[in-house]
């Protein structure tokens, strides 16, 4: 027992261009949150104070990828995690943030900070602490290598439960049907 | 005398002049399938129902059935070769479910649960389309499109309209409406139309109907296509 | 003379074509003719006088590359970008016309005086660059001609007033065998008709073993066969020569109907099937890219018509009419596809059917039909008098005959060599004067790229089939551009009826470029082989079926192609990620380091 709590498994999470909904599904898990924590340790992570990314077991990416600063975490993400999840539509597909790659970038920007409702002596910021946006949002698996994919808005807690398990046990990854949806 | 052919083992009759599809169908055993409908002729351009036929690659919903015919369909390489072919249309539109009214009661997303695929991980196209919202009582969603041409052969040969056409080639090839403006609202298209009703994805959907039925409730939500058949066959549910 | 109005332009396409909505297609190819585009006061007036929708008429548009809703310049070059084309300069060609000409690649001077664009093989490779102008083809535009065709243009002065030498095209015939050397009267097939009957002549065909020439090698007399016990109408069955040799690297059609001489056979060919299978109507489906060919050849229909050799009671045979008319292509590869061509015959978008039915049951408008490749009726036309034994005196035991070969790229002697079946590749490069030589593609995009370990092999449809296609490759050349050129092709080309081949060849596109620019990984290479074979398994028709045969063959045979270009990184993004970010570099105006992204993959 001591031994196998010394090796537990070391999960970091992120939320890139994403709402933490698939964040919420996970802690959803409910009093299986207790097994969990058993199992494994959080590194960086959303509910933890870690800011950097070290080497993990697994990483559980939620969002897609909408800047730069995405860009970054999810290399690191990638570098350091033995193996990485793209978890939810966004981290997907894109999702709904994805919706903006029918208008160029710079009408986006003039909507928001320029012409938009409300905005007054509006201009496009230029503060070099912020990110820049790309010109398209993407799904994560086209800026890195993905192992897993775990789709749903969010994915139910049954089906990442489910998913953690069997990857934890070693079993090979299986969903029952209503396990899986994109919505 | 009845014929038989085997699909996946079992045996399955048929009458001259069916095809695969046909016979498979009529016998309930499910062969997934996206641009079929048996009301209309079939088409064979969404490729899904690419079955192996005495070990040639055919076409379902096109080929014609034959006696002693031994034809696989739910092979985990047939399955592999569907999931591609779903992730080449879910890639080819912009598909974002979360934010579509369908979600739950579209055939691509079923068929897609059905054949097991988890992502659509290639290259995402995000083509730049077209939301006509012209018409009173329709949506013309172009983003969804996954030109199965049902919504063209309904209002052809059902609606005796025309309403829909194909432009295009290659890649490029669009979904149309028979309108100098290119509107819904400027064609005779009307709620009652069989087109209005064919359509696997939400391409051509109902206005002011979007949540009646909640996500989770919906007709994929809980069976699999495989039970349930085909999105026209529930317009009830969804209207 | 001043361009007529939308309105009379299209009336006088539907006087020329009888008011018929199957001549749609042909009556649209004529106003984009006359008036360098297809308005929408013709659309209306098509639409009113056939009662067609509009829906159909756009589809056919937006279809066909050479049919445009917007206007064209008045002067509508097309520069041909096969990959042979590109190594004979056709892009150095463009460049200077744009640069010369004050127009990009790809647009319409705002003047309207020219528009200036890309198209694929027009059937010139071996006298390239080659160009079209208004359809019209010109060869071997180099640096003379180039200014020619400038001060051409900025003179304003009218297509058919250029100097006529312009469009004079070589024949550059090197090899003769059978079918070029024959000496066979004109009407001697119609003769042998008339004398022997049909039933005898099928055996002669059949003891012949021809097959025919467009590729897929189906015994002819087999298909004239099914097309002959196919039930019809009293004779109502139809008889379609291809001549839409799209298959790029192919040019021998052109030449066999630029030859008065076998232009005359093909159409006897044709006439002697109508003759045995009980046709009344033939269709010669000319490509628009050989749009100077149609004239000489409307002459010789006319010629036959008065020599009594087509019309009524053809050659004293009483109660055999038959008659042929020529349709134009418009720019579509897949219309060379039998089915996809039946469509575009009958005014549609040239989307393959399904088969079964095959064209000898329902074809043409439900008809019976024969389709045979223009070689294949030539040579008909030839076994019919000369005998089966003269065809099998060439060739192998399962091909016999010859094949004529369209030979082009790094060799000496560029053009057309007709040899017996089974003449090995290795013959072929050393009889056309190729040195160095890195890879043969045979069979054109659509076929086999064949490394030097195999230059043993042969033409016959046992081992290399092909409808003619021989493009040579030496050391020198980047076999990648060449893969890369095809699977644009193949975009351009895609019918985008099916999924696999419309999003297929697109998916195959980005990740061809991003290998090509260093960026790709082995999965990357996986997803090739994965869309390559997915391709090959499940598409509608043989046009998606072959077209990923170039990526798959060289990822086989020449491996380091690939391998040398692969990125030392496990994973590189589809993008560039730096790039990715300029426009918000653009519109927030930094340039700072946060403002960029280094590196790509991990
Ligand atoms: C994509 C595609 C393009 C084709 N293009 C041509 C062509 O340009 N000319 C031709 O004769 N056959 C072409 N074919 C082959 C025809 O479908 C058909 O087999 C041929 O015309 C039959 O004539 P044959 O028996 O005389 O060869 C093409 C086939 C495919 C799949
Ligand atoms: S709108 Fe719907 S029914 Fe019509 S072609 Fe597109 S997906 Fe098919
Ligand atoms: S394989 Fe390509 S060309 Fe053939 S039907 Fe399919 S999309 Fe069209």
């Amino acid at each position: 027992m001591r031994e196998q709590q010394a090796k537990k498994v070391r999960v970091a999470t992120c939320s890139l261009a994403g709402c933490f909904g698939c964040h919420m599904s996970l802690l959803d898990i409910d009093e299986r949150l207790i097994d969990l924590v058993e199992l494994v340790e959080f590194d960086r992570s959303p509910i933890t104070d870690i800011k950097e990314v070290g080497p993990s077991d697994l990483g559980l990416i939620e969002g897609g990828v909408c800047n730069a600063e995405n860009v970054e975490v999810l290399r690191a993400f990638r570098r350091q995690c033995k193996t990485l999840v793209a978890v939810g539509a966004c981290a997907i597909t894109g999702g709904v943030p994805a919706m903006r790659n029918h208008y160029p970038l710079h009408e986006c920007l003039d909507e928001a900070y320029v012409n938009g409702l409300g905005v007054q002596d509006g201009g496009i910021p230029n503060d070099p602490e912020l990110p820049l946006l790309l010109n398209q949002v993407h799904p994560i698996h086209e800026v890195v290598k993905v192992d897993y994919f775990l789709p749903g808005c969010p994915p139910a807690a049954d089906t990442i439960w489910t998913f953690l398990e069997q990857l934890l046990s070693g079993k090979p990854v299986e969903f029952a049907y209503r396990q899986i949806h994109y919505d | 005398m009845i014929e038989h052919f085997s699909l996946d083992g079992k045996r399955i009759p048929f009458q001259p002049g069916q095809t695969i599809m046909d016979a498979a169908m009529q016998a309930g055993e499910y062969i997934p399938h996206l641009c079929h409908n048996p009301e209309f002729r079939p088409r064979g351009s969404c490729r899904l129902c690419v079955v192996r036929a005495n070990g040639r690659s055919v076409a379902a919903c096109t080929s014609p059935a034959r006696e002693g015919l031994e034809v696989e369909s739910d092979t985990p390489d047939i399955q592999a070769d569907r999931r591609s072919l779903l992730q080449m249309l879910f890639v080819e539109g912009n598909h974002l479910c979360p934010a579509c009214e369908k979600s739950g009661n579209c055939q691509l997303q079923a068929v897609a649960y059905y054949c097991g695929m988890l992502a659509p991980d290639f290259t995402h196209l995000y083509p730049v389309r077209e939301l006509d919202g012209s018409h009173p009582d329709f949506v013309l969603d172009f983003n969804r499109c996954i030109l199965c041409e049902l919504c063209v052969r309904a209002s052809r040969d059902a609606d005796a309209k025309g309403v829909f056409g194909i432009s295009g080639r290659g890649i490029g090839a669009h979904l149309i409406v028979n309108a100098p403006s290119g509107k819904l609202g400027d064609t005779d298209f009307d709620p009652h139309d069989r087109a209005a009703q064919v359509c696997p994805v939400g391409a051509i959907l109902p206005k002011h109907k979007g949540y009646d039925v909640p996500i989770g409730r919906r007709i994929y939500d809980r069976k699999p296509v495989s039970l349930v058949g085909d999105v026209a066959d529930h317009q009830e549910d969804m209207s | 003379m001043s361009a007529p109005s939308p309105e009379q332009a299209a009336g006088t396409q539907l006087e020329r074509w009888g008011s018929d909505s199957d001549n749609l297609l042909q009556m649209l190819i004529g106003v984009q003719a006359a008036l360098g585009h297809i308005p929408e006061a013709a659309i209306r007036r098509f639409e009113a006088a056939l009662g067609v929708g509009r829906a159909r008429i756009e589809g056919l548009i937006g279809f066909y590359a050479f049919l445009h809703h917007r206007p064209r310049g008045r002067f509508d070059i097309r520069v041909a970008d096969n990959i042979i084309e590109r190594m004979r300069g056709s892009r150095e060609l463009a460049e200077a016309l744009a640069g010369r000409l004050g127009c990009p690649p790809g647009e319409t001077r705002v003047d309207g005086r020219l528009s200036l664009g890309y198209t694929p093989c027009i059937g010139m490779s071996d006298q390239a660059p080659a160009l079209l102008v208004n359809g019209y083809a010109i060869p071997a535009v180099e640096h003379a001609r180039l200014e020619q065709v400038v001060a051409l243009v900025e003179a304003n002065t009218p297509l058919a007033d250029w100097p006529p030498e312009l469009f004079e095209v070589a024949l550059n015939i090197q090899r003769k065998d059978l079918l070029l050397e024959a000496a066979v009267e004109d009407g001697a097939a119609l003769a042998a008709l008339k004398a022997s009957g049909a039933d005898a002549l099928m055996q002669v065909l059949e003891a012949s073993g021809l097959r025919g020439r467009g590729g897929a090698g189906f015994g002819l007399a087999r298909k004239w066969g099914f097309c002959r016990q196919a039930p019809a109408e009293a004779k109502r069955r139809v008889v379609v020569c291809n001549a839409d040799e799209g298959e790029p690297g192919t040019f021998k059609d052109r030449v066999l109907m630029q030859d008065p001489q076998q232009a005359a056979r093909m159409f006897e060919g044709m006439t002697l099937c109508a003759g045995m299978v009980g046709a009344d109507s033939g269709f010669l489906y000319l490509r628009g890219e050989y749009r100077n060919l149609l004239e000489p050849l409307e002459r010789e229909l006319q010629r036959r018509r008065d020599a009594g050799l087509l019309g009524k009671n053809i050659a004293g045979i009483a109660g055999f009419d038959f008659d042929i008319a020529i349709h134009l292509g418009a720019g579509a590869y897949i219309c060379g596809e039998e089915s996809a061509l039946i469509e575009s015959l009958e005014g549609k978008r040239g989307n393959p059917r399904d088969r079964p039915p095959f064209p000898v049951t329902r074809g043409y408008l439900g008809r019976p039909t024969v389709v045979n490749n223009v070689e294949t009726f030539i040579a008909a036309a030839l076994v019919a008098v000369q005998g089966a034994d003269w065809h099998r005196a060439r060739g192998t035991e399962h091909s016999a005959g010859t094949k004529i070969l369209s030979v082009s790229g790094d060799c000496a002697r560029p053009g057309i060599y007709e040899y017996p079946f089974g003449v090995t590749l290795q013959q072929i490069l050393d009889d056309c004067g190729a040195a160095d030589t890195q890879a043969v593609q045979i069979a054109g995009a659509a076929g086999r790229t064949i490394p030097p370990d195999e230059f043993q092999r042969r033409v016959a449809f046992e081992d290399l089939g092909t409808a003619g296609s021989f493009m040579i490759f030496d050391q020198s050349r980047d076999l990648l551009e060449m893969v890369r050129n095809f699977n644009d092709f193949f975009v351009h080309e895609s019918c985008g009826f099916c999924t696999p081949c419309r999003v297929g060849t697109t998916l195959m596109q980005k990740t061809l470029a991003k290998v090509s620019r260093g960026h790709a990984a082995p999965m990357d290479l996986d997803t090739l082989r994965r869309i390559g074979e997915l391709m090959r398994r499940t598409s509608h028709c043989g046009l998606g079926a072959t077209a990923p045969l170039s990526v798959l063959d060289t990822l086989d045979k020449f491996p380091a192609l690939y391998r040398d270009r692969l990125s030392d990184r496990g994973f590189v993004p589809g993008f560039d990620l730096d790039a990715a970010l300029s426009e918000a570099r653009a519109a927030s105006g930094r340039d700072d380091p946060r403002a960029h992204l280094e590196g790509d993959g991990v």
